[in-house]
């Protein structure tokens, strides 16, 4: 059985930028011991020697002639934004106080 | 003139092009159907009040003589995790409620091109993590069989919108089912085609190896209809695939031709054709249609996928670990919601507060499994076996498709559950994609169609047809084919047997239950 303690969840979520309740951070905890143990059976199911699939359909990378074509426009692109000057996001303070 | 509504996209197609009916006529009587019952199924998240606009613009040019394409006119919902200028596009969440995008999703331009008038954006679980489209942060779509119970998922609106009349065709995009499992369970019809069949473009991104969008309708024709239109390579999707596909509506229709499945070769995939957790309804239908298809010629072969038994293990790996990584760039920053935690915080705070405020628990569950399975010790074990394991299952559909033409299985294990069975068990809800996860892991095509009612329940359960990536074509004929001969059995199609929605709500009105 994997065991979560509930530091290794909020170890996770703030990898994640969740600010998870310790609500949820207890039933996560448990929640994710049941799911583990149970995707945890395809470790057994291939050998050393099979290789990985990273991708349903072999594909190679694609490019485009290096010209300009049609894009947003920047109020367009700041338009959804939950703050924004007319052209630029807008957001808070990148560092606090302690760094 | 007769319920527009209870048309195929195909028959409306044939009297829109004759001049018998106006597109106006068409999209307003599936207007007056959305307000009569999707208070009760509520398919819908939003509806496109530009859309008898769109259509009196349709009937303008072909009044004008202008000549239009086939679909010219006909009403069309879509999934709200394809972008839409002008309408919201929320996946879902509250993450994005009430953004608009800039821009249109490129199946989305296509229907546009099309002259397909968009109804609206159908319900969904959030970010298109689940199987019930309880998952929604904005209430759960309902199953026009039977209210009390789930429409499957995640595309449970757009499947419920076919199948109480809503729309006649609608999109969808199945990243693990989620347009095969609400067709099954809703008695309509709905393809995934070959990954970078139909572009992703604009399609809000779950699992990127994964995600594909599809067709939803009720008759296999339509949806060939729809892929015919949205399919085809898209250089703005790097992923979307080069080289012509032939015509799928000619592929439906040569299904419907006299000794179609003649020499078909059908391979029964063993490991996901019965047994455990499989219905008996859904076991004795699928056994009587496999009856009906060598009785009209195919040959039914058993094939084995011994690592199929590993596939929703490696699924639910590699699908949390792309979807943590996708997620992300809901930052407070570039669209939706901001929370910004009391007395003010960093972008690093707003960020952590406004996911805690904007995601449901099943999205946060699937980011944080994602984040643990791609850490630093424990990638190797877990996403990187699970990414053996698709090899294997690719192995496996090689090994099967040098058997038979096209493989078999039940489209779900059960008939649909009822609303609130599964929603606190996670595990028992990832089990219900067991059929069609490996299509999605190995990237070929897979059709759903209705094969009947469970007798014990009365409630639909389907069929699923899987053929060799870009062979696409094969699904719609032997699906065609397969529909032809249950329909001439029923007497109809199968959802004429549904209950009508519009009674019964007309009832508990009257009653003054609602």
């Amino acid at each position: 059985m994997s065991e979560f303690s509930t530091e290794q969840v909020r170890h996770l979520a703030g990898l994640a930028r969740i600010a998870l309740t310790e609500d949820e951070l207890g039933r996560l905890a448990g929640e994710l011991g049941a799911i583990v143990d149970n995707v945890a059976i395809v470790q057994r199911a291939a050998g050393p020697d099979v290789v990985a699939t990273s991708h349903p359909i072999p594909l190679v990378n694609v490019y485009r002639d290096d010209v300009p074509t049609e894009t947003l426009t920047a109020a367009q692109a700041v338009a959804g934004a939950p703050e924004h000057d007319g052209s630029r996001f807008k957001v808070s303070a990148i560092l606090g106080e302690e760094q | 003139m007769s319920d527009l509504t209870r048309l195929s996209a195909a028959e409306l197609a044939a009297s829109l092009g004759k001049g018998e009916i106006s597109s106006v006529d068409a999209t307003q009587a599936h207007l007056d159907r959305i307000a009569a019952v999707d208070g009760d199924v509520h398919a819908y998240l939003h509806v496109n009040d530009a859309a008898l606009a769109e259509a009196s613009a349709i009937d303008a040019k072909r009044a004008a003589g202008e000549r239009l394409p086939e679909l010219a006119g006909v009403p069309v919902a879509i999934k709200d995790v394809l972008c839409t200028i002008g309408m919201p596009s929320t996946a879902g969440s509250r993450m994005l409620e009430g953004w608009v995008p800039p821009y249109d999703a490129t199946v989305v331009e296509r229907m546009k091109a099309a002259g397909l008038i968009a109804l609206g954006k159908t319900n969904m679980d959030e970010f298109a993590m689940g199987s019930s489209t309880e998952h929604s942060a904005f209430g759960p779509t309902r199953n026009p069989w039977n209210l009390e119970r789930i429409p499957g998922g995640s595309g449970g609106g757009s499947a419920a919108a076919v199948a109480a009349f809503e729309a006649p065709f609608a999109l969808g995009s199945d990243t693990g089912g989620s347009i095969r499992q609400p067709a099954a369970v809703t008695g309509s019809v709905g393809v995934k085609p070959t990954y970078g069949g139909v572009s992703r473009y604009g399609a809000i991104a779950l699992a990127s190896s994964l995600d594909q969008v599809g067709p939803v309708s009720r008759t296999v024709l339509d949806s060939a209809l729809l892929h015919d239109v949205v399919g085809g390579h898209d250089p703005k999707d790097s992923t979307s695939l080069t080289g012509a596909w032939p015509s799928f509506a000619e592929a439906a229709r040569a299904g419907r031709r006299d000794g179609s499945l003649k020499g078909l070769r059908v391979g029964v995939v063993k490991q996901i054709a019965d047994g455990e957790g499989f219905q008996a309804g859904v076991t004795q239908r699928f056994r009587e249609s496999l009856e009906l298809l060598a009785d009209a010629g195919a040959e039914i072969v058993e094939v084995s996928a011994p690592n199929f038994e590993y596939a929703v293990a490696a699924y639910y790996l590699i699908l949390p670990a792309e979807a943590s990584s996708n997620l992300a760039k809901f930052d407070s920053v570039r669209f939706g919601l901001r929370v910004t935690p009391e007395g003010g915080g960093t972008v690093e705070q707003v960020m952590a507060a406004t996911r805690e405020a904007g995601l449901g628990d099943e999205v946060k569950r699937r980011i944080i499994l994602g984040t643990y399975a791609l850490s630093a010790g424990y990638y190797d074990a877990y996403y990187g076996s699970a990414q053996k394991v698709r090899t294997l299952i690719q192995q496996d559909f090689s090994a099967a498709f040098a058997q038979a033409d096209v493989l078999v299985s039940p489209a779900a294990p059960t008939t649909a559950f009822k609303l609130g069975e599964k929603l606190d068990d996670p595990l028992a809800m990832y089990l219900n994609d067991i059929t069609t996860i490996p299509a999605n892991l190995a990237g070929v095509p897979g059709i759903g169609l209705p094969m009947g009612l469970a007798p014990e329940d009365g409630l639909p359960v389907g069929i699923q047809f899987m053929a060799p990536a870009r062979e696409d074509a094969r699904l719609y004929t032997v699906g065609a084919a397969l529909e032809q001969l249950l329909e001439d059995r029923w007497g109809g199609p199968l959802l004429s047997q549904a209950p009508d929605l519009s009674a019964s709500s007309m009832l508990a009105v009257s009653e003054g239950a609602i």
